[in-house]
């Protein structure tokens, strides 16, 4: 029997920690209860990349997009909708301060994506191979193993020119060629799951959505480089996408897509899963090969490169999720097809995991080229509460900033360097006036403090000098020596460092330093943090001419630093102040001063 | 399940794509709508939904065609209706719609882009219907 409806529960982790599972447990228990459990599929997906929504539900054909749904609104959608026909109006996805229900091709979230990697998430079912098979899935390895010989794979992948998407956009056939030449007799597959920046969720929701995409790509890549064996290196704190993935591997396993002989073809190919701790610098391929060795996770020296020596000292490829995703989509539709999206240069599209101070944080999917301003304006739909733009961090712990006379800039590889940021995995953080430049480089370099391994004294060093001069200007004692200091050690790093950890640390210290310079002169110079973010440089007082004395400050103020009687002004006891802004947040009538 | 050969796997994939296709309404753009408010459930518009389905499969139009549903139109007294809207063809609404003349709509409105007399009851000037 067909069915008449379906309906689409995103299954991603955003989603799930806000009851996902729950609605979907909901759904299918009212729509046997009300009768129409034959008529609708009811089908647990990946990440709809809308994630400021969720938990996000969708109802075809009707394309009913349904936001911030409760696992008690289940009734109603199968009782309106699926008994009914009739769309539950108050779920509607609505535009901000406009009252038309918003269909879900019109919605600019979706408008200017495109989705290659994203293709399978949020349409079907992850822990059904079928469905995956149902949508051109295995289909691309199918072509591989019968139609083509290695080198046809790496030259398909060569007229795409899909570059490595783990941010430093090495072309992807260059490595498969590499590997494929390079002698021995036993290769490995890896795939590089250890997404570490802060911010970023591209490859957990890859995983998530579509696991079967990357099992495929890394059966292909065995196939065209000589391995019959695959690592999907993948960080312990994903316990989602790991469970996708064993699902997804025993599905393979069970019906011969993976194992001995797959499809009658000859070829063997495995694929195990290896769970890393969590340590940001196991996202750096020697070291992540370290620790799938079993020893502790710390880069070395290059060269020798993976594809010559890597894994146990046998030629390795590795490359990231996102790569992979792409890779049996290129097969299927043809690397002339894949080389017209996007840029001459940097093909195809990227995934930005799109977060911070934006109205809808999310996942999304853009053709190489678009420019920022179409991600942070019109996908992302601008700034929270109206607050002025302030830049944008990409790139993670290695990025830069990049700020608003550079916004109209295309996204490529090339271009985000030359404005002192990178591509790296996706990661998008925004950021508004709020925000203060010197916290956002601390905050970041603390990070790097705390993932340097320790192995080379540039990145150990380095990163803990920094850390220390950019925290003494936080507190208002920086001196003018201080920039070049840090202007000094930071270069030194990129210099000197073992791994891009450390060579790119400075990165973030770097580009504020260059674009925010005013912002560094005011903290040291006349004290002053202009954002507020700063607490050592901020003092809260409150206007006796504004306050009424309403005492609200004072019963929020979790120290009980401020004190006065009922209706006459209130006084701020400095000296106990702990600066958390609370009495600046709740008061109504703007008596309370941040300076 | 055991293990596919090439065969299975293609067979697998032609046999759970029909369900998929139904599930992704891009790029379609014959849409049949069915009125499925209580009027029309009570006058048999489950059993017309059905037919469609079938008429679909059956005229290999999965790629092509969205089956929606809606409330009720506002033609209580000729449901079940349906209404077919594609491109080359007038939007149309047809009223008591059986299974025998949904499968008839599909056939000739969708495939053969001919109207089905007898059963329009909206939209098509007048002088386009022959009688």
């Amino acid at each position: 029997m067909a069915y008449k409806n379906f309906i689409l529960v995103c299954g991603g982790t955003g989603c799930e920690s806000s009851k996902a599972d729950e609605i979907y447990r909901n759904l299918l228990a009212e729509a046997e209860a009300q009768g129409v459990k034959a008529d609708v599929q009811i089908v647990k997906t990946g990440c709809f990349g809308f994630c400021e929504k969720g938990p996000i539900v969708k109802v075809l054909p009707s394309e009913s997009f349904y936001v911030e749904v409760k696992p008690s609104d289940a009734k109603e959608i199968i009782s309106e909708q699926i008994v009914k026909g009739r769309e539950v109006k108050r779920l509607l996805y609505k535009k901000e301060q406009q009252k038309d229900i918003v269909k879900l091709e019109d919605i600019e979230f979706y408008q200017k994506q495109f989705r290659i990697v994203l293709r399978n998430c949020g349409v079907i079912n992850p822990e059904n191979i079928e469905e995956y098979i149902a949508r051109d899935g295995y289909a691309a390895l199918e072509k591989a193993l019968f139609e083509m010989k290695p080198e046809d794979v790496i030259a398909e992948l060569k007229t795409a020119g899909l570059r490595g998407r783990g941010g430093a956009g090495f072309p992807t056939w260059m490595k498969w060629d590499l590997t494929r030449k390079a002698a021995g007799d036993v290769k490995y597959v890896i795939c590089n799951a250890d997404e570490g920046d802060p911010g970023a969720y591209m490859d957990r929701s890859t995983i998530e959505g579509d696991p079967h995409s990357v099992l495929e790509a890394m059966t292909i890549a065995g196939y065209a480089i000589g391995s019959n064996k695959g690592f999907v290196y993948i960080r312990a704190e994903y316990p989602l996408a790991i469970e996708r993935l064993k699902i997804a591997i025993a599905q393979s396993k069970a019906m011969g897509l993976l194992g001995d002989d797959i499809l009658g073809s000859g070829f063997d190919f495995d694929i195990e899963i290896r769970l890393g701790a969590g340590a940001f610098v196991c996202g750096e391929e020697t070291a992540l090969m370290q620790s799938l060795e079993g020893k502790r996770g710390m880069p070395v020296p290059k060269p020798p490169f993976p594809a010559i020596s890597g894994l146990w000292k046998k030629p390795t490829l590795i490359n990231n999720v996102e790569t992979y995703a792409n890779v049996p989509v290129i097969l299927t539709k043809g690397g002339t097809w894949f080389s017209k999206i996007g840029t001459e240069k940097s093909p195809g599209t990227k995934v930005f995991a799109l977060t911070g101070a934006i109205n809808n944080s999310g996942l999304v999917e853009v053709p190489m080229g678009t420019t920022l301003r179409e991600i942070v304006f019109d996908i992302g739909g601008g700034i929270k509460g109206g607050r002025k733009f302030k830049g944008v961090q990409t790139g993670g712990p290695s990025g830069g900033i990049i700020c608003e006379k550079d916004l109209d800039s295309p996204i490529t590889y090339e271009s985000l360097t030359a404005l002192g940021s990178m591509m790296g995995s996706g990661g998008m953080i925004v950021l508004d006036e709020d925000d203060c430049a010197v916290d956002v480089s601390r905050f970041y370099m603390e990070f790097c403090v705390d993932e340097s391994c320790g192995k080379c004294a540039p990145c150990r060093i380095g990163t803990n000098q920094l850390h220390s001069i950019l925290t003494k200007i936080s507190k208002g004692n920086g001196e003018m020596s201080d920039l070049d200091n840090l202007e000094r050690i930071g270069k030194a790093m990129t210099k000197a460092s073992l791994c891009l950890l450390g060579g790119s640390a400075a990165n973030p210290t770097l580009s504020t330093l260059k674009h925010f310079r005013d912002e560094y002169l005011e903290h040291i110079q006349e004290h002053k943090c202009r954002a507020g973010k700063c607490k050592a440089l901020v003092v809260y007082s409150i206007d006796p001419a504004k306050c009424i004395g309403c005492g609200l400050c004072a019963r929020r103020c979790p120290v009980n630093c401020i004190t006065g009687e009922k209706k006459q002004a209130h006084v701020i006891d400095a000296s106990q102040c702990i600066k958390c802004g609370e009495c600046f947040k709740v008061c109504k009538f703007n008596a309370v001063l941040k300076k | 399940m055991a293990k596919m050969t090439l065969e299975d796997l293609r067979k697998l994939r032609d046999e759970r794509k029909k369900d998929l296709n139904r599930r992704d309404v891009e790029g379609k753009n014959v849409q049949i709508i069915v009125g499925m408010g209580t009027c029309g459930i009570a006058a048999g518009a489950k059993s017309t939904f059905d037919a469609i389905l079938a008429a679909v499969d059956e005229f290999h139009l999965d790629k092509d065609v969205v089956i929606r549903q809606t409330g009720c139109m506002g033609l209580c007294y000729v449901e079940p209706t349906v209404e077919v809207a594609m491109p080359g063809m007038p939007a149309t609404i047809y009223g008591k719609v059986d299974a025998a003349v949904a499968r008839e709509i599909v056939q000739k409105h969708v495939v053969e882009k001919t109207l089905v007399e007898n059963h329009i009851f909206d939209r098509p000037a007048a002088d386009i219907i022959q009688k």
